[in-house]
């Protein structure tokens, strides 16, 4: 576990970025820009200081669990793991190749370090709910935190989840949603608008913060101020762009949105230069 | 007139009340178990278990999606989650959360479906777990038992909670009959002969256990001596007794509170075509749904009765 300072951890998400295209491209297919929005959400988790783990004890039961109920969006979680030791860029590389444990979606079962299998959209808050539930009866002090979409929020079972973490007071489970503003088939507030997340959950009594969730320093302001929540569940709605900051040459392309596409070696070698 | 009276079979105890007390039994010695519930714990038997450890009891609420999950996300931090609903509650509505947040990753979670059957009664089929059997037999992984009496579902929720690695256990809420007064020699996988035979083989789980030996009883008249198998593990399936009993005596009828789709019938003739293809014939729900009544008038009215039993017998015998 390391601590970066903010222009680190500015640093760190751009390293994260480009494997993000680097293997979606390799790969041919898979969903580089639902990433892009999450990179530096989960930069900061994994080396801001804020989650505790040990990539050579994966399985540790003290560690914090991070669980990406955004299944499609492994490729930010597989690139921050190469990154703080998990995995190396080189068995990254190997994305959704046949045999590759990098699968298409996160498989808890082939890769130690991952916390949940998801890809069916609106299941992991329910199961980080069942690990603060576990730390509670254990009298572990582990954090759970759980990424999702804002497209994921039209699953009901993410509202049943919502109630329960209120019901158990569950202070050591933080929601974060990725609201890129985007779904499969286009804008969120146009497929089912659920986007007043803020009132919305503290309306089912959690603590609820907005925050721009491409600027780094936001970020870790947030989630320091998450950590000192000690009476109740907490959400930060990270309100980012899908594709950031590369979303100008996805516009030029004539598909902002970009769900589910790799780039080009031609497009990658653009954005990647665009990462600065 | 009960499943199993013909045979002088006396009236036990309900699977569930089994399963609950089991349950309590378990959880008192193993720090381990838990139990999410979909707010029927009063239905399933969790009550006992909750009532006697409410730090390690959760009841989430009528969201048995969410229940499934939180269970899963429990397992992957070492618990060993007992999850019990209604059979169609659990396994219908929450299927996808057990494909994904249960099976696939292969988390240790104990699923529990009650009310299982048209046996429930008077509710009536929007309560029926009648296609559970199906549902659970398709997820890879997924031990799947259904015990016959509550000496059985004692053993079958132990081997349950025992086994690493996600069940499925199907119990019921009315009375059913004894099969094993003397206590119930179970190991999962592993089916039990409860009756010798040489003519025809009855397989069978649950309540039909009971009706399969009274048509055995009813058939012995007849000149046709009936082995009755008690398969209260589907999944993985004992082959070898399957394989056995068809070479053995030369036709096979399964009998099941279920559809006809998926369910023990399917498994065993999957094994028998395999293995050493006999007559078979089959006695279940049907290709349909039930409707509110008398449990007893259900069975009778949509032939699950030691006579279609018995009648299936003769059939399977009568084509060898």
């Amino acid at each position: 576990m390391s601590k970066l300072s903010l222009d680190e951890l500015k640093s760190k998400a751009k390293v994260i970025r480009e494997l993000i295209i680097r293997i979606t491209t390799e790969a041919g297919s898979g969903h580089p820009t639902s990433s892009l929005s999450a990179a530096d959400v989960v930069t900061a988790l994994y080396f801001g200081g804020f989650m505790k783990f040990d990539p050579k004890k994966p399985a540790d039961p003290d560690r914090d669990r991070f669980v990406l109920s955004k299944g499609h969006a492994c490729p930010v979680l597989y690139s921050a793991m190469a990154e703080a030791g998990y995995f190396t860029v080189d068995e990254i590389m190997t994305l959704r190749k046949l045999g590759s444990p990098w699968e298409g979606h996160p498989n808890m079962r082939r890769l130690p370090g991952i916390e949940a299998s998801t890809g069916s959209l609106g299941q992991g808050l329910s199961i980080g709910i069942g690990h603060a539930l576990a730390a509670r009866i254990d009298g572990k002090s582990y954090h759970t935190y759980v990424m999702m979409g804002d497209g994921e929020m039209g699953e009901g079972q993410v509202w049943e989840a919502i109630a329960a973490a209120h019901k158990y007071a569950l202070n050591n489970l933080t929601a974060i949603i990725d609201q890129n503003g985007y779904q499969q088939t286009g804008a969120t507030k146009e497929v089912l608008d659920l986007t007043a997340f803020q009132p919305k959950l503290e309306a089912f009594g959690w603590h609820v913060q907005t925050i721009a969730g491409n600027d780094m320093a936001e970020v870790v302001k947030a989630l320091e101020t998450a950590n000192g929540i000690k009476d109740r569940p907490t959400c930060i709605v990270s309100r980012t762009q899908k594709g950031f900051p590369v979303v100008p040459l996805l516009e030029a392309e004539g598909d902002p949105n970009y769900h589910g596409k790799p780039f080009s070696k031609e497009l990658a070698k653009k954005a990647i230069a665009m990462l600065g | 007139m009960h499943l199993g009276e013909i045979s002088g079979l006396s009236l036990g105890a309900a699977t569930r009340d089994a399963f609950g007390d089991a349950l309590k039994e378990l959880g008192a010695t193993n720090q381990h178990i838990v139990t999410v519930d979909g707010d029927v714990g009063n239905s399933t038997r969790t009550e006992p278990f909750a009532l006697a450890h409410p730090d390690r009891a959760f009841n989430v609420g009528i969201a048995e999606s969410n229940m499934v999950s939180v269970a899963g996300g429990l397992a992957a931090c070492g618990k060993i989650p007992v999850v019990a609903s209604f059979a169609c509650f659990l396994m219908d509505n929450a299927f996808d959360q057990i494909r994904m947040s249960v099976a696939f990753p292969q988390l240790n979670v104990k699923l529990v479906g009650s009310h299982a059957g048209i046996s429930i009664g008077e509710d009536g089929p929007s309560q029926m777990g009648i296609e559970d059997v199906a549902l659970a037999c398709s997820l890879p992984g997924l031990t799947v038992v259904v015990p016959s009496d509550a000496a059985c579902t004692k053993e079958a929720t132990r081997a349950c909670l025992e086994h690493d690695g996600p069940t499925y256990l199907r119990v019921g809420r009315g009375k059913v009959a004894t099969i094993y007064p003397k206590g119930c020699p179970f190991e999962l996988g592993k089916a039990i002969t409860v009756r010798e035979g040489t003519d025809a083989t009855i397989i069978a789980n649950g309540l039909m256990v009971a009706a399969a030996i009274d048509a055995a009883t009813l058939c012995e008249p007849l000149g046709i001596s009936c082995r009755v198998i008690d398969l209260h593990t589907i999944k993985p399936i004992d082959r070898d007794a399957i394989a056995a009993a068809a070479r053995e005596t030369g036709a096979i009828v399964v009998a099941e509170e279920h559809l006809q789709h998926g369910g023990l019938g399917s498994a065993v003739a999957q094994v028998v075509v395999e293995t050493a293809p006999v007559p078979m014939r089959f006695v279940n729900v049907g290709d349909q749904y039930a409707e509110s009544g008398d449990p007893q008038g259900l069975l009778d009215k949509y032939g699950l009765t030691a006579k279609a039993v018995a009648d299936a017998v003769q059939e399977a015998h009568g084509s060898k």
